[in-house]
């Protein structure tokens, strides 16, 4: 198949080749470059995508079916006593067999599968041989017709460009397409999902154990999807412990370097904050882990809590909140910025120190949009993942108490999908659940705070 | 607008106020307060910053005191009698055409047994994967079949520990986490001068290992490779496509309003949603192959490509249109614009931000877990659809081992990544210092 590809490619290149130098021609016979329409690279171009696209756009979609429409050939080639009922065994069967046909693996666990490779192998070489000959047969046709049309006259440019521009709104929509599959994906899980699991049980229930026995009679059989201790760690660790930390320092970082640092410090201190924001968040996790959560256990310990986790909120609230630091400051530092600078000098010109002028003036003026920023903020740390699923722990606890172990969203989504999964057990599926959960929580909170930074931005301009 | 002409009614005369006395002790008080408060709310600000200063240099400095050791190993000297007839080698065969299949078939763990009783009671202190190191010998050098030669292999994760001091011998057997054997297996190799500590050539070059003195980044740092390359391919030239046209040619209509919004948002989505869409799609409708540097690269591409857009947009916006108008002007059609005269002139700024961009990817865990690249991986990766790892996995799997010794090559693995990341980012801020222009 890759051959095919190669082969393909190659001819295009020289149907570019051969069409220019056929426009160049023109020009050689018209005696000057006016005389022909568009310069001989784009009658290259358009020969050469003519050629290309059809034959092209037939290997793509062979390679997406393609070994569908083989793997149906041959399970229909095998004696139905040992063919493969249930999805799961015929994927079972055909990777044996591809297996086998390759070489990776010497010999096969199940003898219908071996009986199935020269049939699969046959199969495969004459499919391939029918599309490879279509796609040159479509090459051919493509680059005869394109090179027919080439005369002095005709507006190879123009075609090209219509193409480019499809090609221009096609990478515009990647976006859309990625959103679509976001949402399709989150929610056809997830229907799956509450066909399993009653949403009122996910949404309101207290108790979260999604391990599901294999036989009916083990303990705890059934698993439970009450969902509200992971949505309270979640806002525990993320919305509250976090903001604890982020609010005061983030926002008092921005008014000093907006309204005290002198111009030199600033260039040193800005790059620091970047710096804080630019850590990969696995590396905060480590550090959470490694080095705050015993601290932090220390702490709790000698406050009187022997049983203090060394898995806490607190920890993975505390290394968040410094994560979310370099966020808050520079959305702070844009609200405080946008405030005019009229209001300041009138402020100072009354004879208000700065620090008056900083909290009776420029943040009530700035509110909405260090607000804005603020749930931006949240936002983003309850969608963070590394530090949870690294200092947090998996224990689903509904409490109030910060040196307890919780567990969130993320962590939970991370907890059930790795590992060895069945797609259609209530556990995998919940994480899709949880993923829905998340995604709209976030997009409504990210929907909201934009609009209310963009609204208060609008009113001084 | 008659109202607005009316004169105001004339204020109410009030009583005249005597001026305020400055220099009475309560005004000057007040005035004290007042400047004590802005001294104060300037150092809170100060502290604040100082205190996010703090942070971060107490998180490098406590990474950097643990991952330094990470780089070094400790080796111990043996003197091995490469006997080709103890090993089962055919010496003669060794030379002819299939000499590396021949020599693989030595025995040089037992070998290597052999060798290390020379040590005495500190036999065991020899890594269980050291034998390799005999083998690799022999390949990159066969004449050495059947002379004696001294060799430096490496030591067991809890000798190299010893060696670099990371234990506390003072403390009860119990809790020190070492064993008083190993103490005077060290002890005893130290005194004889056959212990060295060297540049752990393993770590740089070699693969996930469940031992700690045998695991290594390269293959770690090679998935990661793998995985941005399939990243930049993909978004950058989606995003730089998409960036062009919804800033040069889009109409101003509904489509192109979804189309705004939804980069807006994929900018926002939390970025473990994407492992979700990696996985339902790419793998479960897809078909492709999980761990695969193919499937990361996909995902963080869709995960980046916002990012590209958005910084592509601004760096387009900032081409003033006088380019623009002079290039239609002598008959340029607008593609021709774009491409011929736009682009290369927004070039650095859209550069600048994809830098940064691949950064973000490079340093991302939560989606390439759930496509399953934390899967056990002792090889370097070959190709795209071959099982890996990347740098942050790695550093993730290994923090979680509970061997001790993986806790300096978890923040030695962090030390490399940290340094990728500064410098992809000085490349970034040189790239826009050096090709910014300002119109």
């Amino acid at each position: 198949m890759s051959i095919t590809l190669v082969l393909v490619l190659l001819f295009g290149i020289g149907a570019y080749f051969a069409a220019r130098a056929r426009a160049a021609a023109f020009v050689g016979t018209g005696g000057r470059i006016g005389a022909v329409h568009s310069l001989p690279v784009y009658h290259g171009a358009f020969v050469a995508v003519a050629a290309l696209v059809p034959a092209l756009l037939l290997l793509g979609i062979w390679a997406i079916v393609g070994e569908g429409v083989i793997q149906n050939s041959v399970l229909s080639a095998v004696p139905a006593a040992s063919r493969p009922e249930t999805p799961l065994d015929v994927s079972a069967f055909m990777n044996e067999v591809r297996g086998l046909a390759s070489g990776d693996i010497g010999v096969a666990f199940n003898p219908a599968a071996e009986a199935a490779v020269p049939n699969y192998r046959a199969t495969r070489g004459n499919y391939n041989i029918i599309v490879g000959a279509v796609a040159v047969t479509l090459f051919a046709l493509g680059a005869l017709w394109g090179f027919s049309q080439l005369r002095p006259d005709f507006r190879a440019r123009n075609r090209v460009e219509v193409l480019v521009k499809w090609l221009l709104i096609g990478a515009s929509l990647v976006a859309i397409l990625t959103t679509l599959g976001i949402v399709l994906s989150l929610v056809f899980e997830s229907v799956r999902f509450f066909q399993q699991v009653s949403p009122i049980e996910f949404l309101f229930g207290t108790h979260w154990s999604p391990q599901t026995a294999i036989r009916a009679d083990q303990v705890g059989s059934t698993g439970a999807f009450g969902a509200v201790p992971l949505f309270w760690g979640t806002i525990f660790i993320g919305a509250i412990i976090a903001m604890i930390v982020a609010i005061p320092l983030g926002l008092m970082s921005a008014i000093y370097l907006t309204q005290y640092a002198d111009p030199a410090v600033r260039r040193y201190l800005k790059p620091m904050l970047e710096l804080l924001a630019g850590v990969p968040t696995v590396v905060y996790g480590f550090f959470a882990a490694l080095t705050v959560a015993p601290a932090v256990r220390n702490f709790a310990v000698s406050l009187g809590y022997a049983d203090a986790s060394a898995e806490s909120a607190l920890a993975a609230g505390l290394v968040m909140g410094i994560m979310i630091i370099p966020f808050v400051s520079s959305m702070a530092d844009d609200a405080l910025a946008a405030v005019p600078q009229a209001m300041r000098d009138g402020s100072l010109a009354m004879g208000a120190t700065k620090s008056e002028t900083v909290k009776r003036v420029l943040v009530p003026a700035a509110l909405p949009g260090i607000v804005g920023g603020i749930l931006l903020a949240v936002s983003r740390a309850i969608g963070e993942t590394m530090i949870v699923v690294m200092a947090a722990g998996l224990a689903a606890n509904l409490t109030l108490n910060p040196f307890q172990s919780v567990t969130t969203v993320t962590a939970q989504i991370v907890a059930l999908l790795t590992g060895d999964q069945e797609f259609d057990s209530p556990k995998t599926l919940s994480a899709f659940a949880l993923g829905l959960a998340l995604f709209v929580i976030t997009l409504v909170l990210n929907i909201y705070a934009l609009a209310v930074v963009k609204k208060y931005r609008e009113a001084y301009e | 607008m008659a109202d607005m002409l009316d004169p105001k009614p004339p204020r109410p005369a009030q009583p005249a106020k005597p001026p305020t006395d400055w220099t009475t002790a309560e005004m000057q008080g007040r005035i004290a307060a007042r400047y004590r408060s802005e001294r104060t709310f300037k150092f809170l600000g100060l502290g604040a910053l100082s205190l996010a200063a703090f942070f971060l240099a107490f998180l490098l400095f406590t990474i950097f005191r643990d991952g330094a050791s990470g780089f070094r190993h400790s080796e111990v000297r043996l003197e091995v009698n490469f006997d080709p007839v103890a090993l089962g080698i055919n010496a003669a065969a060794v030379r002819g055409p299939d000499g590396l299949t021949e020599i693989r078939k030595g025995d040089f763990s037992d070998l290597m047994l052999r060798s290390t009783r020379q040590l005495g009671n500190a036999a065991n202190v020899v890594s269980e994967g050291a034998w390799l190191d005999l083998r690799t010998a022999v390949e990159a050098d066969p004449s050495i079949l059947g002379t004696t030669r001294t060799v430096w292999v490496p030591v067991r994760s809890a000798i190299d520990l010893l060696a670099k001091g990371k234990f506390d011998l003072d403390a009860p057997e119990i809790s020190r986490g070492v064993s008083d054997k190993d103490i005077a297996a060290w002890r005893a190799l130290d005194s004889q001068g056959r212990l060295r500590t060297s540049f752990n050539t393993i770590f740089t070059s070699s693969a996930d290992s469940t031992n700690p003195e045998l695991a290594g980044i390269w293959g770690a740092a090679l998935g990661s490779l793998l995985t941005l390359a399939v990243t930049i391919g993909l978004s950058f030239p989606v995003g730089v496509l998409a960036a062009i046209y919804l800033e040069e040619f889009a109409p101003k209509n509904r489509w192109t309003d979804l189309v705004e919004v939804s980069i807006n948002n994929l900018a926002a989505v939390p970025s473990i949603i994407f492992g979700l869409l990696g996985l339902a799609v790419f793998l479960n409708v897809f078909n492709m192959p999980r761990s695969s540097p193919l499937v990361g690269g996909l995902t963080l591409a869709l995960m980046t490509l916002p990012v590209i857009v958005i910084s592509a947009r601004v760096a387009i916006k900032a081409v003033p249109p006088s380019i623009r108008d002079a290039a239609l002007g002598i008959g340029a059609s607008p593609i021709q614009v774009v491409f011929q005269h736009v682009l290369p002139l927004g070039l650095p700024g859209i550069m600048t931000g994809t830098i940064i961009g691949m950064a973000r990817a490079l340093g991302e865990t939560a989606p390439l877990l759930l496509i399953g690249m934390r899967a056990f991986v002792t090889d370097t990766p070959m190709g795209f659809t071959s099982p890996a790892t990347v740098l942050p996995v790695q550093v993730f799997l290994w923090s979680d081992d509970v061997q001790r010794g993986f806790v300096e090559k978890t923040s030695a693995a962090i030390i490399v990544l940290l340094l990728i990341l500064l410098l992809l980012n000085s490349v970034a801020i040189y790239l826009r210092n050096r090709f910014e222009r300002r119109w």
